[in-house]
């Protein structure tokens, strides 16, 4: 299954000031964000960005406020323009686009949600869901259909003709989300989408849209400030601090071997048991097949879950198992080991060192 | 002998100046009292020079010591003539241009007098249903109306409104592109309001002073002019602040679901900017009364009128009583337009997020 690159950021370069491509040089010499803005009053705010996202897959850009995350995703629709770089999007350059192949792009092949969810105030839910097809010329009674059924699907029926006003804010996510997806493009940007939401209706939102996921498929890319979050929902994680990205990958695989001081800080908080699965930590089958096991565990089960089968005994091995196959073994001891957090274990190997 | 004679002494320009102190322009108010002075006071009491009586180095002080220099009348005279020199070849431009403002006055005023009044005082209340839905304020203005027939002062509210009519619609006509077109350019933006300061802080009597040596006193465009340039900076300055307080992200929004330019001014700014821009609408409307009343001084037709003649004749009632017609007016223009204002607000109400 070789999944399909839908966009790739390649040396991008953004720079903030009244002469941002003078500046690009200093940059390229390995001039520091702070030298950049003491010296030259010029604010980097994106620096030698590199990604590939993949048909198909969640990609969460995560970062802190002023990491330049909401900046880059404004990038991939040119609502933002690069100081350099290039923007791949399903295998067109983005950047030589004009100004009609750029709208064309941006009402056919992306759509977006926003933070504070951006609806139009003077329309009513209908006409906000329908937007972008309405913006392509599609007439209402035409794109009535397909608005309906999104608004249904996200939870929102029967509510078509009130007006965002008198909706909750998580009501009016929904309809952003429906919004997007009325529009069938393949990609969908989401800037911090739930961010502005109780954490309640977080959580819910979460799940709507892993929901909706599983079954379109979409090339879906998540900005997010919240580390919980982008592991519940990440396909292919991004780290990005201070407009740098400091660490890519599969988020199970970034919690288990973090590269940077700044991350191990960051997940040093999270409940690891509850994030890291079962498929990261097990020993593939192929050493002790014959093995008596205590029972078994899926590949995707929680750590915490499988904590919970073993009512804390840690003497028990369980086998993994995934789409009815036997795939590994996990030790309890080596379960308990994953879960110690990755700032004592650093300092436990530095004290062993010396 | 003049309190600045040592500076151009001293400084060598005495020759510059010239002996001659004979003045050659037109004699000045402070002149005329200084001679009678000199008349009944012994002349020529020799001014010894203290710091105390030195006047400030005005013109006209510094012309006594040296003729050279231009007096302050000179300088308001050389302004006139320079006006007066323009004048025919603007007269010459603006003439064929602003013609239909005043086919469009006359236009108003004939048919705004000339329909039968219960045929008007039925269009009148259908408007006011239209924008506000209220019976009870239709019954409000169709009571005004007929108080104002019924002591004769029907056919002088007619014109006033007739004048208010036209000057209001223009207005906006002009005054909402150039809002938008302001609300788009920083550089317009900083050129306007400086304009716009200026058009709404000169005294109302001013305006009158230039168009009455371009145009004739009898011609409907002189009032025109000066209402329309006088009423339209509210709604200019409203429209302008109204489209730049249109959310940003929704704009954004506008921008990722790949909106045109013109999709997103007709379709997202107008529509949000519109609260502020009948606000702005509204303001005009009252400022356009204000100046119609003025405008009477140079033949405006309407209640301005009387409260004229009430001044003018010491008439005291006449002028009491159209005064208390103009605030009726004023009511109504005002209620009717809050209300539509209010109906906007209440259909497209903003939500704060």
């Amino acid at each position: 299954m070789e999944k399909q690159k839908s966009i790739s950021i390649r040396n991008l370069y953004k720079i903030f000031g009244g002469n941002p491509a003078s500046m690009l040089e200093h940059v390229h010499q390995g001039m520091s964000k702070r030298e950049l803005l003491h010296q030259h009053d010029h604010v980097l705010g994106l620096s030698d960005i590199n990604i590939d996202m993949y048909a198909g897959d969640i990609t969460v850009i995560m970062g802190l406020s002023g990491s330049g995350k909401s900046t880059l995703v404004r990038h991939f629709n040119r609502l933002i323009e690069p100081t350099s770089g290039e923007i791949w999007v399903d295998g067109e350059n983005v950047l030589e686009f004009n100004e009609d192949r750029l709208r064309e792009m941006r009402r056919l092949q992306m759509s977006m949600v926003f933070q504070h969810f951006a609806l139009f105030p003077h329309r009513t839910v209908l006409e906000n869901t329908g937007l972008a097809q309405a913006v392509r010329g599609v007439s209402a009674t035409d794109y009535e259909k397909d608005a309906l059924k999104w608004l249904e699907r996200v939870g929102l029926k029967g509510q078509d003709q009130q007006y965002p006003h008198q909706m909750s804010g998580g009501m009016k996510q929904r309809v952003g989300i429906a919004r997007a997806l009325t529009s069938n493009a393949p990609i969908m940007l989401m800037d911090e989408a739930f961010s502005a939401l109780d954490p309640l209706i977080r959580t819910d939102m979460q799940d709507l849209l892993l929901e909706l996921q599983k079954e379109l498929q979409k090339t879906i890319v998540f900005i997010s400030h919240d580390l919980d979050e982008a592991l519940k929902l990440a396909d292919h994680l991004v780290i990005l601090k201070d407009g740098v990205v400091v660490q890519q990958g599969e988020p199970q695989d970034i919690l288990l071997h973090p590269n940077d001081p700044y991350i191990v800080d960051f997940i040093s908080d999270i409940n690891r048991a509850r994030v890291l699965r079962v498929r990261s930590i097990m020993t593939p089958i192929s050493e002790n097949a014959a093995a008596k096991t205590s029972g078994e565990v899926d590949a995707d089960d929680t750590l915490e879950s499988v904590i919970s089968k073993s009512e804390g005994d840690v003497g028990q091995t369980f086998t993994v198992m995934k789409d009815g196959q036997k795939v590994g073994l996990v030790d309890m001891k080596i379960l308990v080991q994953a879960l110690v957090p990755t700032s004592a274990a650093e300092g436990g190997m530095r004290q062993q060192k010396s | 002998m003049a309190a600045y004679d040592f500076l151009f002494d001293k400084t060598g320009l005495r020759d510059w100046c010239g002996e001659s102190s004979n003045q050659d322009g037109p004699m000045t108010m402070a002149e005329l009292l200084a001679r009678k002075n000199n008349n009944s006071a012994d002349a020529g009491s020799e001014s010894s020079l203290s710091l105390w009586d030195l006047p400030f180095p005005s013109l006209d002080q510094l012309n006594e010591a040296c003729s050279s220099i231009a007096r302050t009348r000179d300088l308001t005279k050389g302004m006139e003539s320079a006006f007066l020199g323009v004048k025919d070849s603007l007269k010459f431009v603006l003439d064929p241009i602003t013609q239909p403002l005043s086919w469009l006055l006359e236009g108003a005023l004939y048919v705004f007098v000339e329909t039968p009044w219960w045929l008007m005082l039925i269009a009148l209340l259908a408007i006011v249903y239209l924008a506000s839905k209220s019976f009870k304020l239709m019954a409000f203005v169709g009571s005004a109306i007929m108080f104002l027939a019924f002591i004769d002062h029907y056919e002088y509210a007619m014109q006033t409104l007739s004048i208010i009519f036209v000057c209001a619609i223009l207005c906006v006509i002009f005054g909402v592109p150039i809002g938008i077109a302001m609300s788009r350019s920083n550089w317009l933006q900083r050129i306007m309001i400086p304009v716009l300061d200026m058009l709404q802080t000169l005294p109302t009597f001013v305006y009158l002073i230039p168009l009455i040596f371009l145009f004739s006193v009898t011609e409907p465009k002189l009032y025109g002019i000066a209402i329309i340039l006088y009423a339209i900076v509210p709604v200019v300055r409203l429209t302008d602040l109204g489209i730049r307080l249109v959310d940003r992200e929704v704009i954004e929004a506008a921008d990722a679901f790949g909106m045109t330019k013109r999709q997103k001014l007709y379709k997202v700014e107008i529509p949000l900017a519109l609260p502020n821009i009948m606000a702005g609408v509204n303001q005009t409307i009252m400022m356009s009364l204000a100046m119609v009343v003025i405008a009477s001084l140079v033949s405006a037709p309407g209640l301005g009128v009387l409260v004229l003649r009430g001044i003018r004749n010491l008439e005291l009632g006449v002028g009491l009583v159209a005064g208390l017609g103009i605030v009726l007016l004023a009511i109504i223009l005002d209620r009717v337009t809050k209300a539509a204002l209010a109906r906007i607000n209440a259909s497209s109400s903003v939500s704060s997020h």
